[in-house]
């Protein structure tokens, strides 16, 4: 058995393999079928300083080997989560994250104070990429300046380990990480999901509500190895690495792109035990390959030989 | 109620009609089958798929707990449920179940319902009919398709109430639709169940609306997950939106924000 444990920033995980936002609840919803104390750290859905009811239905298609989702960042906002999911995830062995999502930049920072005043959580993921938000979400994602202010100004309003997560829709993904990492991330994580569309050719319609939506699912994921790739050489910060992985092998090529961590998040909805699969199927690869350290893998991606 | 992954065994399988197909299926070790509520669903895993990425939600049709099996009436529409109908008697199918809130069985004995379902609709209402028969409460299904060749499962629905059926074509029944069939002019109900195509869930609740009788219907919002984490099924309720996978698929007619 080798050792599985790996640090982001100051914060040490049991392994690499933790759950994506909004594909994993919080996190409850899923100890019918794995025991939760067994994963690296899971994500909590994507909350907000207030209430949001999300976009109207229809909000899902599915496509070849992925799917298209539009739920707007749906959920009952940071206060609900600290009076009434915080004290079911206390007890956890595990890294409880929040994905902190917001409007504005005081969205941000308030509910990145909110969060650094709870002791059990030792990290937010901060979402400056979601496409399916009318204002903010993507937006701070998608200029440096805008993502160096939102990171800035959260950085100084939360002293725990910082997790950026970006867009891959822009142009040049590397120079985004690096602005988050000169505003002080300690972490980013890549990708949220690519905006992409749905129609029915028959009835002439779109087939969600809000004609667009984010892509996800095992199709993406050339893309998302591709950016890690990039930003793996651009930034000195570890990279927790997701998108399309729906087994133990494919987070392994994420590490050895040079994702420190990676995260599971459409592959939940086909298999709810397959995080903990993934934990096993990193484990048995690096006692087959004669490694001690999923450490050693990280990066080890070999180039011209 | 606790949700389970697990592989049944593909025990037998019908063609109750065109385009659809019956799967009857058991546990791997005879092991007893979790326990399934009237009304709940099932997420089934589609293998050799490439268009299929998602797994498919199917209503729990029938649970026959001397045999230990559960049944799954599919209607075969597109590449994932035509999979599911090449699936052979030994082949192995993995599960997801029991998922989802149930229909109300708790009425008082002697009430008198009707169930009323509508194309693949109809599946939920057979395990709904016989529990609620079990519960000796007065059941009659009235249950409507395009044609008699449509509608399936009859001499089973028979065994557990009153049957009422129409088609759009008159081959079975009354002529037109479950909303214009004379029964809902003649008797009175206590409680009425529905499930099947939006307009005749909308047109029955409307219904159940004018003569102030409890209704509660079943939705099949498209979904990813099916144990509500992902958020996309949701339905616009009274109370915002609610998942049709988790805080559904039944609801009482009074949450919905149906105009009637």
């Amino acid at each position: 058995m080798a050792k599985l444990n790996i640090n982001i920033g100051n914060l040490e995980f049991k392994n690499p393999v933790m759950t994506a936002s909004g594909t994993f609840g919080y996190g409850v919803e899923f100890a019918d079928f794995i025991d939760l104390n067994r994963l690296g750290g899971f994500i909590v859905k994507g909350t907000t300083l207030h209430h949001r009811e999300g976009n109207p239905y229809p909000r899902m298609a599915e496509v070849p080997m992925g799917m298209l989702n539009a739920v707007g960042l749906q959920n009952k906002g940071i206060d609900y989560f600290i009076d009434n999911i915080y004290p079911q995830l206390k007890g956890y062995d595990s890294n409880v994250i929040i994905n902190v999502s917001g409007s504005t930049i005081e969205d941000y920072v308030a509910t990145a104070e909110k969060c650094n005043e709870l002791d059990k959580i030792p990290a937010i993921e901060l979402n400056i990429s979601c496409p399916n938000v009318k204002e903010g979400g993507m937006a701070f994602g998608t200029s440096c300046q805008s993502a160096e202010a939102v990171v800035s100004a959260v950085r100084k309003a939360y002293n725990k380990t910082l997790i950026v997560k970006l867009s891959p829709n822009v142009s040049d993904i590397a120079s985004i990480a690096k602005a988050a990492e000169f505003a002080g991330a300690d972490s980013v994580s890549l990708i949220n999901t690519l905006l992409g569309m749905a129609v029915n050719a028959e009835t002439q319609k779109p087939l969600l509500s809000t004609i667009t939506g984010g892509m996800s699912g095992a199709a993406v994921k050339p893309i998302a190895l591709r950016m890690v790739w990039q930003v793996y050489n651009a930034v000195k910060i570890p990279i927790v690495g997701l998108g399309g992985i729906m087994n133990a092998t494919d987070a392994i090529e994420f590490l050895l792109c040079g994702a420190t961590a990676v995260q599971l998040g459409t592959a939940n909805f086909i298999d709810p035990q397959i995080t903990v699969k993934v934990v096993d199927g990193i484990n048995e690869y690096l006692d087959r390959h004669g490694y001690k350290d999923v450490n050693e893998i990280i990066g080890a991606l070999k180039i011209n030989n | 109620m606790k949700k389970t992954i697990l592989n049944l065994r593909v025990v037998s399988k019908e063609y109750p009609g065109s385009n659809y197909v019956l799967l009857k299926l058991t546990t791997i070790d005879d092991s007893p089958l979790p326990i399934m509520q009237p009304g709940q669903f099932a997420e089934l895993k589609v293998e050799n798929s490439p268009n299929t990425f998602l797994r498919r939600p199917i209503s729990i049709n029938f649970v026959d707990l001397e045999k230990n099996q559960v049944w799954f009436l599919i209607q075969m529409i597109g590449d994932g449920t035509r999979k599911l109908g090449d699936l052979i008697e030994g082949d192995l199918l993995n599960v997801i179940l029991p998922l989802g809130n149930k229909f109300t069985t708790d009425l008082k004995p002697g009430s008198k319902v009707l169930l009323v379902g509508g194309g693949v609709g109809t599946a939920p209402m057979l395990y709904l009919g016989a529990v609620l028969k079990q519960n000796s409460i007065n059941v009659s299904f009235l249950l409507g398709a395009r044609d008699k060749e449509a509608l399936l499962q009859l001499d089973i629905f028979a065994k557990y109430g009153d049957l009422y059926t129409t088609t759009e074509d008159g081959s079975h029944g009354e002529k037109g639709y479950v909303v214009d069939h004379s029964i809902l002019n003649k008797e009175e109900f206590d409680f009425i169940y529905t499930c099947g195509p939006k307009p005749m869930m909308m047109a029955i609740s409307k219904y159940a609306d004018q003569k102030n009788i409890e209704c509660e219907v079943s939705l099949e919002n498209k979904m990813a997950c099916g144990f509500g984490v992902c958020l996309c099924c949701v339905e616009n309720t009274k109370e915002g939106h609610k998942c049709v996978c988790s805080e559904g698929p039944v609801f009482n007619l009074k949450k919905l924000l149906w105009q009637n």
